[in-house]
């Protein structure tokens, strides 16, 4: 039975406990309402919401876990002799996936029967040329033992989804049974609606640590493998990027890590200064008519995508930079540099830094200012003198949280900072040039994980390691600097 | 003052006049002056950054909601297309596309000697590469379409080719042709020549938002058709999935959770997740999603279901904040008349709250729309011709989205994808606009000051 059959089923099932819940719990009182514990409603509601939850949770769980099992029955059963010398066992599971979809599909347009489809045998039919009539293309002909763990996938999948809908469907009758059956004028409904109610609400709250949970333990599990073929120490201290999937590579954080601070630290010093000065200006000087033009103007910059900015720097400001500032220089030749990439960064950062800082500046108690003023301080002595010294804690927690934006960021140095990593062994100079490409962490997170992976080889985990590692950067400096901004704001609330 | 006095300090530094300013108070002025001055020119570099790059974008995208089209009289010459002359849809089917390119060839020689025009050093087979690669295959869309129709002279318009349409909007020149070996200077002497004959015309190209992607060589033939469908699809699981969990979350959050260290831990991890940089949501998509789970690569519903993931903690922040300013008297004045806790936030205080939780759902789903780089991870960069079906079934076919579709086409070589991808972006700005006002006037229009 296709998924979605399955679920209208059962919430058909559910609408049909609902009525009958509810007229049963009315049967009950003769009719009253006055004489039954809770509203009609919640008899219906307490039905239905004993099919509805059991069933689909257990739906959910079957859909991820059978896949991982069945995945794992038919690998351990695929020969050592049918992976090739060149081939890996990942590469041959995802042959026999293909092989188990185009055979499904060929079996639904009619090609071959249910039954052509179990019996198949390489020896008898050539098994890529059926399948090509269906449109799936296979790479290569067919060997015996992966067609028949294609099949077996196929017959194992099969019997699944069969016991997956006999066990939803049960759960679902004995939810509607057992909830019917205790259905009556004296049964606290509203009671037990509500604590289902308070138990889904609990679990949608819990999803986000699932999330954290999922991001951190599918990033250790994967990094752990990563570490079991690449030696860590080379990983963290080493100075050469250069991966090479037919094997022998250096893989280490170093040059791209440097790519990222270097970046960041470019993109910091143009969307500090003109970030802070313009919520300076913003809280301290601007009338509420410019504030309420010009910061919502500046925000826009904050929701603008980051691939805008990407196209942005990679169309315009790239080409600007190296035809007005690195030829004339001597200093490259690359329209994507760091300088491109950083400047464009800055640009988007700049609301950041605003909006925060100017929240934070204005929460600077008036008495202060009025203090100044009366000892004859200017406007901005005022401000440099006691404004922003009262607001430093604030803008610093601004200024990282800006920072890990900017080591975050993807998109933008993917397309404007090139894909080359820094190079420790040329020197000095070209390490601090800002209109040398160079890579980040993010760009090579991305370029290891797209197109044909091969989920065996360190070249492709090493990417892993590197989110795991941009994770734990990020989310140290947001840690530090929500607590340096909370701490702040209790000093003078 | 006295210490000074006492101290013998000249008294004369005080004797000019009050009206006249100092040098001291002059370089004070000036300083004052100065950082006013900087205030303001930060927030104009702050704004002429924006024009910048909004002007940027658009004067390069404008010209893909243009395209050059050349009306030909192709005649369907029977002998060509149903040698057996069965219409049998099999036997139509057999001649390939390039059975229809020499069709075309002789319908541009048709043209030619109509309106009298003649190129020299121009070949007939140059002259038809004023048209775009992909009309053989238009032509025999058509064909098969229609079948009754061989035999006829049918009028058509097809796109021209890349560098043609390249040439009318100022980005293939004279000069460039002559070091180009995808055009020569003959073939737009001919398009200049048609465009005076009106044989080549630029018009509004509904093309560009309806057509799925097309290859390297011909980029007049790409559009966002799949991309919006796939990122449309995207949405709508974001949708399904993100405002529902991110309400239930925030009413647990807001309403019910007791103040212990659990609690705290749920908190301190949302305001987290929303830093979290969005490649480490791809990440994530990429291991449990598709790794373990087992979803196809490059389908919406993963797409989704990394984007909900991601929009969550927006919602949830927006909710909270919603529902913390619906004021206390109104639950106390539904406990009061008897009303369970549960009945009073979902009879009270949610409708109440309901204006705030949707502009802050609408913004997060702005957000996710322009997301690229998780998406990338997912395997969306994939070429995806094919129109994915309806949902259900839909959001498990291969599809695009629309950042990621401006990510593939600033990858290929061709010149003339810049222009796509600029034009996408203006696509994707204007979804954003759109969404971003609906927010505010919803805020606007609802929203109450207790």
């Amino acid at each position: 039975m296709p998924l979605l059959w399955l679920v209208l089923t059962v919430l058909v099932l559910a609408a049909a406990g609902f009525a009958m819940g509810r007229g049963r719990a009315m049967a009950s009182a003769g009719g009253d309402a006055r004489r039954m514990h809770s509203l009609p409603v919640y008899y219906g509601t307490n039905v239905a919401l004993f099919v509805i939850t059991p069933a689909l949770g257990l739906l959910l769980l079957w859909l991820l876990v059978q896949p991982a099992w069945i995945e794992n029955r038919v690998s351990s059963d695929i020969p050592e002799s049918a992976i090739g010398e060149s081939s890996t066992l990942g590469l041959v599971m995802s042959d026999v996936r293909r092989i188990a979809d185009g055979l499904d599909r060929a079996v639904a347009e009619g090609v071959i029967g249910e039954d052509e489809a179990r019996e198949m045998r390489t020896e008898f039919t050539n098994v890529r040329d059926r399948l090509g009539e269906v449109g799936v293309a296979l790479g290569s002909n067919v060997e015996a033992p992966i067609l028949f763990a294609a099949q077996q996938y196929r017959q194992m999948s099969a019997t699944g989804n069969l016991w997956m809908t006999v066990a939803v469907l049960a759960v679902a009758m004995v939810g509607f049974a057992g909830a019917l059956v205790l259905t009556n004028k004296d049964y606290r409904a509203r009671n037990v609606v509500e604590r289902g109610v308070l138990v889904i609400l609990i679990a949608a709250a819990s999803i986000a640590i699932l999330t954290t949970l999922g991001i951190v333990l599918s990033m250790l599990f994967e990094t752990r493998n990563f570490f079991s073929q690449y030696p860590w120490t080379s990983f963290f201290f080493g100075f050469e990027w250069a991966p090479d999937f037919r094997g022998n590579s250096s893989l280490s954080i170093i040059p791209l890590l440097w790519g990222t601070l270097y970046i960041s630290f470019i993109a910091l010093l143009v969307a500090v200064p003109i970030g802070l000065f313009a919520a300076i200006y913003m809280s301290e000087y601007a009338g509420p008519k410019m504030r309420s033009v010009a910061k919502p103007l500046i925000e826009i910059l904050a929701g603008i995508p980051t691939i805008v900015y990407g196209l942005f720097a990679l169309i315009t400001v790239g080409p600007l930079l190296r035809d007005y500032f690195a030829m004339p220089m001597g200093l490259g030749e690359s329209a994507s540099s760091v300088a491109t990439a950083g400047v464009v960064m800055g640009v988007m950062l700049i609301p950041f830094v605003s909006s925060l800082s100017d929240d934070i500046i204005n929460a600077v108690p008036q008495a202060m200012r009025d203090g100044s003023f009366a000892i004859g301080a200017t406007h901005s002595e005022t401000i440099r003198q006691v404004v922003i010294p009262a607001a430093l804690p604030g803008i610093v927690g601004a200024i990282l949280l800006a920072a890990s934006r900017a080591i975050g960021e993807t998109m933008i140095v993917v397309l404007g900072a090139g894909a080359a990593a820094a190079q420790f062994n040329r020197g000095l100079g070209e390490l601090v040039n800002p209109f040398e490409a160079m890579t980040t962490v993010t760009v090579k997170i991305v370029s290891q994980l797209t197109g044909d992976t091969d989920f065996a080889a360190p070249e492709t985990l090493v990417a892993f390691a590197l989110g795991l590692t941009l994770f734990v950067i990020t989310l140290g400096l947001n840690v530090l600097a929500l607590w340096i901004v909370r701490r702040y704001r209790e000093q003078y609330e | 003052m006295t210490d000074v006095i006492a101290d013998g300090a000249p008294a004369g530094r005080h004797k000019g006049s009050l009206l006249a300013q100092d040098t001291r108070t002059k370089k004070r002025n000036a300083a004052e002056a100065r950082f006013k001055i900087y205030g303001l020119f930060a927030i104009c570099l702050g704004l002429l950054a924006l024009v910048w790059l909004v002007t940027s974008i658009i004067s390069n995208g404008a010209g893909a909601f243009q395209q050059t089209f050349v009306t030909l009289d192709v005649t369907l010459a029977e002998e060509r297309l149903d040698k057996n002359g069965n219409r049998d849809p099999d036997d139509l089917r057999k001649v390939s596309t390039f059975g229809y390119a020499p069709l075309i060839a002789e319908a541009m020689e048709a043209k030619m000697t109509e309106t009298g025009i003649a190129v020299e050093g121009l070949s007939a087979k140059d002259a038809a590469a004023l048209v775009s690669k992909e009309s053989p295959a238009q032509l025999r869309n058509f064909v098969l379409a229609n079948p009754d129709q061989i035999g006829e002279t049918v009028t058509f318009e097809f796109l021209a080719g890349g560098r043609i349409d390249g040439y009318l909007k100022g980005r293939v020149s004279m000069e460039s042709a002559v070091r180009d070996s995808n055009v020569s200077p003959e073939q737009l002497m001919l398009t200049d020549a048609f465009v005076e004959a009106g044989v080549v015309e630029k018009r509004f190209n509904w093309l560009f938002l309806t057509a799925p992607d097309a290859s390297g060589q011909r980029p007049e033939a790409a559009g966002l058709g799949v991309a919006i469908i796939g990122s449309f699809y995207m949405m709508l699981v974001v949708l399904v999935l993100a405002l529902p969990i991110g309400v239930a979350a925030s009413i647990y959050l807001e309403e019910f959770a007791p103040k212990n260290r659990v609690t705290d831990i749920i908190e301190v991890n949302i305001s987290n997740l929303a830093a979290v940089p969005s490649i480490v949501f791809g990440i994530l998509g990429l291991a449990i999603f598709i790794n373990f789970a087992g979803l196809p690569q490059s389908a919406p519903i993963v797409g989704g279901l990394v984007l909900t993931l991601m929009t969550l903690p927006t919602i949830i922040i927006a909710t909270r904040a919603s529902l913390k300013s619906v004021p206390p008297s109104i639950r106390e004045a539904a406990l009061g008349v008897g009303a369970s806790k549960m009945q009073t936030v979902f009879h009270h205080v949610l409708p109440l709250a309901a204006p705030g939780i949707l502009t802050g759902t609408i913004i997060g789903l702005a957000q996710a729309l322009g997301e690229t780089a998780p998406l990338l991870l997912i395997g969306m960069v994939a070429f995806v011709r094919e129109f994915p079906d309806g949902p259900p079934e839909g959001l498990f076919d291969p599809a695009s989205a629309l950042p990621v579709q401006v990510f593939n086409w600033t990858q290929r070589s061709d010149p003339a994808f810049v222009e796509r991808a600029s034009g996408a972006i203006i696509v994707l700005l204007i979804f954003l606009l759109i969404m971003n006002a609906v927010a505010i006037m919803l805020r606007r229009r609802f929203e109450r000051r207790w």
